[in-house]
């Protein structure tokens, strides 16, 4: 029974962490534009990543 | 919407800019994005802009927020920019934007969603070792456990628990009852008992089925505000689109651009061509044609002169008119139309919601059912603890957890699956008045016909198109929008403009003409509608028939037929005409002449006789009958007041649409229906087991997550129906 003791601490410490990852991605507005953003991360933003390219190569 | 409505708007953002520092904000809503690929290309598009630091899309709400450093006036580039990139858009006045409002709603319905699964999971995993340890536990050990559960359970209920509570508390108030008491009742009972049970240290606590029982109910009144949300919004970015801006002449003889709701009675106005009336108002300067369909449904332009009145909402179409306002926009005519329709809509609200007449009729069975188990109990010789315990147990079973899912489950799955298909669906309740429908009633002229832009140019020689462009790009007119699209290097002399009659110019010495067919031809002799066009030496041509018959409306009106509709059209039109439609689209009962007024007083009078009509409609002048009839839907081409009276929009210019929203709309009934069925049977099981005593806490929580699993379960069937 001294295994509860651990137990039910650490439960309720897990549950809370993953409530307040929960309460601060709704906060931040995570959950205002679920469609935009299921198409966002396909959208590779690739202009900067080869103006970087060519100017190293330059160098 | 045609380019002319779009200039219209062009220099009219600015009273929409915020200015913060030296950065501007503007909040746009965004037509016709629904991809990745237009997000990119909206985004890409105007960040490539210089000095523009943010363009954000948010696609859920068709919105776009657009940041740059410098001067307002940029904003009208942005809309250019959005417009070249093949994307219409309507300014939006964020402090008024209703999204925001049901946007929090939804957002603190998550919120408590969360809550309630954190309380929900924990709680449930004290009381697996509960019960799996059952035997070996001494009283001590499963009382800490209950005071545990409790002191995790109370907040949460406290907390989620919030939107049902006050619901019930509201309706208390009024003296009513809805969904909201019992499910109040049964979590308040709920918690009271566990409480005592655990503060006795014995018997059972129902703390996870409170938290289950509140928990899965924010479920479905999440899917509930999201839908509600979602459909409000659509119809709201409807209206922005056509966003009235007015110009107004400032004593110092400058104009100025200002929204419609500003404009006071008195303000003298410009009305440039192409642009819409912001209020109701009296000519003073200037002669023109109008296009008044907003108000009378009739597609041909009328003249106005000095001393004339023309009602907000009317397109002006030829030339520039000054004007006085006699009304602030929020009492013009076309608000007062409003008006008229919410409390035509209001017949409509009285319609009670399937859930709410389920309920009605549950509410008072369980609470005797309850009442006799304790009496019952008594009776047989029960202590007043097992009595109060046994009753408790049959309000917590049979507390409609089933029936708070059943609906908006359903609902939201067919609702987005209509919106896929390009139906706007307003709300859960149109679509259950949708099922019930028994007759299809058509407006003619702009819903079953199209009017003049959609003619057939290929029969016409290339040669002639190109002299006609030219004629056409030359009188600007917007009858001869589909011609001025065209490329001609055509060049003309002599150009003649007779108002409300056609054009006429030299093409080498060759007199051409393009107009109403008594302009063209000195042959004619009836006044046939349509454009037509005449070279000299040549027969004249048509170039538009005035009005035909949609592609899609004979097997639109086949498939609805076969669904077993009555189908009937009216319209304000002469009675020749009318039969001819009715003729092609294979309508028996087609009614001419008949005034707004007359629409809506035929439809009540097919109610009357038990009929529950769908009317399907367009312009203003169906307006009245949409608001009255039991369903209404209209084409996203119409009226905005068509719009705004109707249940369901079509945005695709297609009546297609119609037969797909009607099956699914039975089919959402039979989903319901099965959801309620199987709400029924697992009452009929599981009360008698509450009555005599038998359920345990572990029965509850596995009796409850099935329900809800098997209903919604049953509502994502719908999504395998195809169109």
């Amino acid at each position: 029974m001294t295994a509860l003791l651990w137990l039910i601490p650490i439960a309720l410490i897990l549950g809370s962490a993953g409530l307040a990852a929960f309460i601060w991605s709704l906060k931040s507005g995570q959950f205002e534009d679920t469609q935009g953003d299921a198409y966002r991360i396909l959208n590779d933003d690739d202009k900067p990543l080869l103006t970087k390219v060519t100017s190293n190569d330059r160098a | 919407m045609s380019g002319v409505a779009l200039d219209s708007q062009d220099s009219a953002l600015i009273p929409y800019v915020r200015r913060v520092g030296n950065v501007s904000h503007l909040d746009l809503i965004v037509k016709g994005a629904r991809c990745g690929g237009c997000l990119a290309k909206i985004e890409r598009g105007l960040t490539e802009l210089p000095g523009v630091r943010q363009a954000r899309m948010n696609l859920s709400t068709s919105r776009l927020h657009i940041a740059w450093e410098g001067a307002a006036d940029r904003a009208d580039q942005f809309a250019k920019t959005l417009d070249g990139l093949g994307f219409e858009s309507g300014p939006l006045d964020a402090d008024k934007d209703a999204l925001q409002s049901s946007n929090s709603q939804t957002k603190h319905l998550l919120l408590c969603m969360g809550v309630a699964a954190f309380g929900l999971m924990n709680v449930m995993m004290l009381s697996v070792g509960v019960w799996s340890g059952a035997a070996d536990m001494s009283g001590a050990e499963r009382s800490i456990l209950h005071v545990l559960s409790a002191m995790i359970a109370l907040p949460v209920v406290a907390f989620s628990g919030r939107p049902f509570f006050k619901s019930a508390w509201r309706a208390l108030r009024a003296k009513q009852t809805n969904m909201d008491v019992p499910i109040s009742l049964a979590i308040f009972l709920a918690c009271g008992l566990s409480i005592f049970e655990t503060y006795n240290g014995q018997g059972h606590t129902y703390f996870d089925a409170a938290l289950m029982l509140i928990f899965l109910l924010l479920v479905g009144r999440f899917l509930d505000a999201r839908l509600q949300a979602r459909t409000g919004q659509a119809a709201q970015e409807l209206a922005a689109l056509r966003q009235v801006n007015a110009r107004r002449l400032e004593e110092n003889g400058e104009i100025s651009v200002v929204p419609a709701s500003a404009v006071q009675p008195g303000d003298t106005l410009i009305i440039p061509v192409g642009a819409h009336v912001p209020t109701d108002v009296l000519v003073i300067d200037g002669k023109s044609k109008i296009d008044a369909a907003i108000v009378t449904g009739e597609p041909i332009p009328q003249s106005v002169a000095v001393g004339e009145t023309i009602y907000s909402g009317c397109l002006n179409l030829d030339q520039a008119l000054t004007v006085k306002a006699i009304k602030y926009a929020d009492d013009s005519f076309l608000s007062e139309i409003s008006d008229l329709l919410e409390a035509g809509q209001q017949t409509q609200a009285k319609y009670v919601r399937f859930a709410d007449r389920a309920a009605r009729a549950y509410v008072p069975i369980v609470h005797t059912l309850a009442l006799l188990t304790f009496f019952g109990w008594l009776a047989v010789g029960g202590t007043p603890r097992t009595a109060i315990i046994n009753a408790i147990a049959v309000l917590i079973i049979t507390c409609p957890c089933a029936l708070g899912l059943a609906v908006p489950a359903v609902q939201v799955v067919a609702v987005g699956k209509l919106f896929q298909k390009g139906i706007v669906v307003k709300s859960g309740q149109a679509l259950e008045r949708l099922a019930q429908v028994t007759d299809v009633v058509f407006d003619k002229t702009g819903t079953l016909t199209r009017t003049d832009k959609f003619a057939d140019l290929s029969q016409v020689d290339p040669e002639d198109l190109s002299v006609f462009a030219a004629l056409a790009q030359r009188s600007n007119h917007p009858v001869t929008a589909h011609l001025q699209n065209l490329s001609t290097s055509v060049g003309l002399a002599d150009f003649i403009e007779e108002k409300g009659q056609g054009v006429s110019a030299f093409v080498d010495g060759v007199e051409v003409r393009l107009g109403q067919k008594r302009f063209v031809s000195s042959q004619a002799t009836s006044d046939e509608a349509g454009l037509w066009g005449w070279i000299e030496g040549e027969a004249h041509i048509n170039l538009s028939s005035g009005e035909t018959l949609r592609a899609e409306a004979q097997s639109t009106i086949a498939t609805i037929t076969a669904l077993g509709l009555e189908v009937g059209m009216m319209s304000g039109d002469a009675q020749e005409r009318v039969e001819t439609i009715a003729k092609q689209a294979g309508i028996k009962r087609a009614q001419a002449r008949m005034q707004p007024g007359d629409k809506s007083n035929a439809v009540l009078a097919l109610q009357r006789d038990g009929a529950k009509v769908l009317m399907v409609g367009d312009g203003l002048n169906d307006a009245p009958a949409l608001a009255n009839a039991h369903a209404s839907a209209a084409l996203t081409t119409g009226a905005d007041i068509s719009r705004a009276a109707s249940d369901i929009v079509l945005r695709k210019d297609d009546l297609s649409g119609l037969t797909y929203a009607v099956r699914m709309a039975r089919e959402a009934r039979r989903a319901v229906l099965q959801n309620f069925g199987f709400a029924a049977i697992y009452n009929f099981c599981a009360v008698p087991l509450a009555v005599m005593g038998l359920v345990t806490p572990l029965i509850a929580a596995i009796a409850m997550s099935l329900s809800s699993l098997v209903v919604t379960l049953n509502a994502l069937r719908l999504h395998r129906i195809k169109s």
